[in-house]
């Protein structure tokens, strides 16, 4: 382990949900760091509190007691709009289901999150956006809308956008969910290489293939911490991608 | 997040549903196109009547005899005006600028194969001050010098129906067989709104109306104006005392009903100003209406768009940011609907009075007020589902389905 400060350090994080009578822990104590330029899955069957483990870390919902430290700010106390302040600045979301605005040309859905941030100005809201798009290779689709991109062109635009803030941190849940291999695959290259470029992924899934591509992975299980192990041979998206079988040109 | 900003993610909101936008600010559009159109008619026949009643002339007093009813019916006149009170109130009235007598005979007058269907005013001298002629050309009779004078004073219209090539002064009319000549005529003083020409007049002298047309000594009405504005009152009280003063007047009721124009212009502005509440009451309504359809559709469209609210709160957005959005549509979808309205209803009002000839005017409080309204309308009914969707979990809305 090193040493340094972790970029996000959650301790003792218990989450309880009241239903009716009932109180559901859907998190009982779970603790772990990830640092700086970490590639980190998040594993668990439904049920085992990933997608709660996922919400608070996205500051979108906040534990019932425990500590998140994210970039060196306590987020458990904050407010509805401080919390918010912290996914404008300091996070960046990728969906299972994209989650891009219809009718709406690629670049506008990047530019989104930076509207958000009376700071920048649109001209370098524009510049930013492009950027991300060229990060992702869909620079030429950038006036595109939505439903004229396929699947993986679609994700591709939303990692752009959960790029462009230049976040700490990019949460990906499920984000090859909706795609077939192949496609989960090219994905995978992307954020392997945006983690290669220094980027701190964290990424929950519930296929163990995905998760052999990121250096460490966290299982949870029953809101308990399971597993918590660094993948010593860490799979490259490019050489698994170019190892399938080629598609079958049904759509050619 | 600045509120331009905003207002940029609002319009961009509204331009991807179209279809939907366009159809709520139809709905304000109806509403405001209503309040334009009905308050320019209201406010144009207010004004066409004011007009009407400046035509008649300034702070004019109308005299005529009393008219008994008992139990509804009407019974006989009991007092007559005569030329004696005319010139009673002229020799001794100190409110009255000028006075006249009115007698008037139906009838064509006629020149050669030309003819005008114009009635025919014995009055006095100082008739036209009291109405507001002057001469153009030629003179006006004198009350003394031209006493049952066979002479009389024309109108532009009877100017055009009766002398086409023009230059009437000298030559001769005939009225029921009697020639006058024409010594003078008006000066053009227009239509009213609602048709009646006031250059369709033939004036003579009175006495010449009493003694060869009419044969009688009774005046139907008399014409006075008083010196000046706020003195109607005075003017009246003046004019009764005198009327009665020379009957020996004891009863208690007046013998005489003394119209001024002041109380004319009120009776009647009270009336049109009743009607335009009624008018504006009704195209408030459906202004209502319209906020309504605004509240609809936005409530609709919070439910729809459930998704995006959760995805722009989890890329940022705060809670205020999405309840201005909100706002900013709906009230931009009511501004819009006000702009569009107010345009539609000014050229409904033109169409109106162009086609139909209802006087319009269309009213720059109402087109301020409809503005205000309208703001007031996208920022009431936009309010509920704005806070709707501000209040909601992002968890919750991105796994809305």
């Amino acid at each position: 382990m090193t040493t340094e400060t972790p970029i996000l350090s959650v301790k003792n994080l218990h989450r309880d949900f009241k239903m009716g009578d009932e109180t559901v822990h859907a998190l009982r104590g779970v603790s772990f760091d990830i640092h700086r330029g970490e590639f980190v899955t998040i594993m668990g069957t439904s049920g085992s509190g990933k997608s709660t483990m996922l919400n608070i870390l996205g500051c979108m919902d906040r534990p019932t007691s425990g500590h998140y430290i994210l970039d060196g700010e306590h987020t458990e106390k904050l407010k509805r709009d401080a919390l918010a302040k912290i996914r404008s600045q300091k996070l960046g979301f990728v969906f299972q289901s994209y989650n891009l605005l219809s009718r709406t040309t690629a670049i506008e859905n990047v530019e989104l999150p930076l509207l958000y941030n009376s700071k920048i100005s649109s001209a370098e809201r524009r510049r930013r956006a492009v950027e991300a798009l060229e990060r992702v290779g869909l620079v030429d689709r950038m006036n595109h809308l939505p439903n004229q991109l396929s699947g993986g062109q679609q994700q591709r635009v939303a990692i752009a956008r959960a790029l462009v803030n230049d976040p700490v941190i990019i949460l990906a849940d499920e984000a090859t969910g909706n795609l077939d291999t192949r496609t989960s695959y090219e994905i995978m290259m992307i954020f392997q290489e945006l983690n290669r470029q220094g980027k701190t992924i964290a990424f929950v899934t519930h296929e163990p293939d995905i998760a052999t591509f990121s250096g460490r992975t966290i299982t949870l299980r029953d809101g308990l911490l399971k597993k918590d192990v660094k993948n010593e041979t860490v799979q490259d998206a490019k050489t698994a991608f170019e190892a399938l079988p080629p598609p079958e040109n049904f759509d050619n | 997040m600045s509120p331009l900003t905003l207002i940029k993610i609002a319009i961009r909101a509204l331009l991807r549903n179209r279809m939907r936008t366009f159809l709520s600010v139809l709905g304000i559009v109806i509403g405001v196109a209503a309040v334009i159109t009905m308050v320019a008619m209201g406010e144009g026949s207010k004004k066409s009547i004011k007009e009407q009643m400046t035509a008649m002339g300034t702070n004019a007093i109308i005299i005529m005899p009393n008219r008994d009813r008992r139990g509804g019916v009407q019974m006989e006149s009991t007092e007559s005006l005569e030329e004696a009170d005319v010139i009673a109130i002229r020799e001794n009235a100190t409110y009255i600028n000028g006075v006249s007598p009115m007698i008037t005979v139906g009838g064509q007058a006629i020149v050669g194969n030309n003819n005008s269907p114009t009635a025919l005013s014995g009055v006095s001298a100082d008739y036209l001050k009291i109405r507001n002629y002057e001469i153009e050309d030629g003179v006006m009779f004198d009350d003394q010098a031209d006493r049952m004078a066979k002479v009389c004073v024309i109108g532009q219209t009877v100017v055009k129906n009766l002398f086409p090539e023009g230059d009437p002064i000298g030559k001769t009319i005939r009225y029921k067989s009697i020639p006058l000549k024409v010594i003078g005529t008006l000066k053009a003083k227009g239509s009213g709104d609602f048709g009646q020409d006031n250059d369709d007049v033939i004036f003579t002298p009175y006495q010449t109306v009493m003694k060869r047309f009419n044969a009688t000594t009774n005046i139907r009405q008399i014409y006075a104006n008083s010196i000046g504005e706020g003195y109607a009152e005075k003017a009246t009280e003046e004019i009764m005392g005198i009327l009665k003063e020379r009957r020996s007047w004891t009863k208690p009721t007046d013998p005489f009903r003394v119209f001024t124009q002041e109380e004319m212009i009120q009776m009647v502005t009270s009336t049109s100003d009743m009607l335009s509440l009624v008018l504006t009451a009704i195209a408030g309504i459906s202004l209502f209406v319209g906020g309504i359809g605004i509240m609809n559709i936005m409530y609709v469209s919070v439910t729809e768009r459930t998704k995006e609210i959760g995805l722009r709160m989890a890329i940022g957005a705060r809670g205020r940011d999405i309840l201005l959005q909100f706002l900013f549509e709906s009230v931009i979808i009511s501004l819009l609907g006000g702009a569009i309205g107010i345009a539609l209803g000014i050229a409904a009002s033109e169409t109106v009075k162009i086609a139909m000839n209802w006087p319009m005017s269309v009213s720059i409080t109402s087109v301020i007020v409809s503005f205000a309204v309208c703001f007031t309308t996208g920022v009431f009914f936009g309010w509920y589902p704005a806070r709707k969707a501000s209040q909601l979990d992002p968890i919750e809305a991105l796994r809305f389905e």
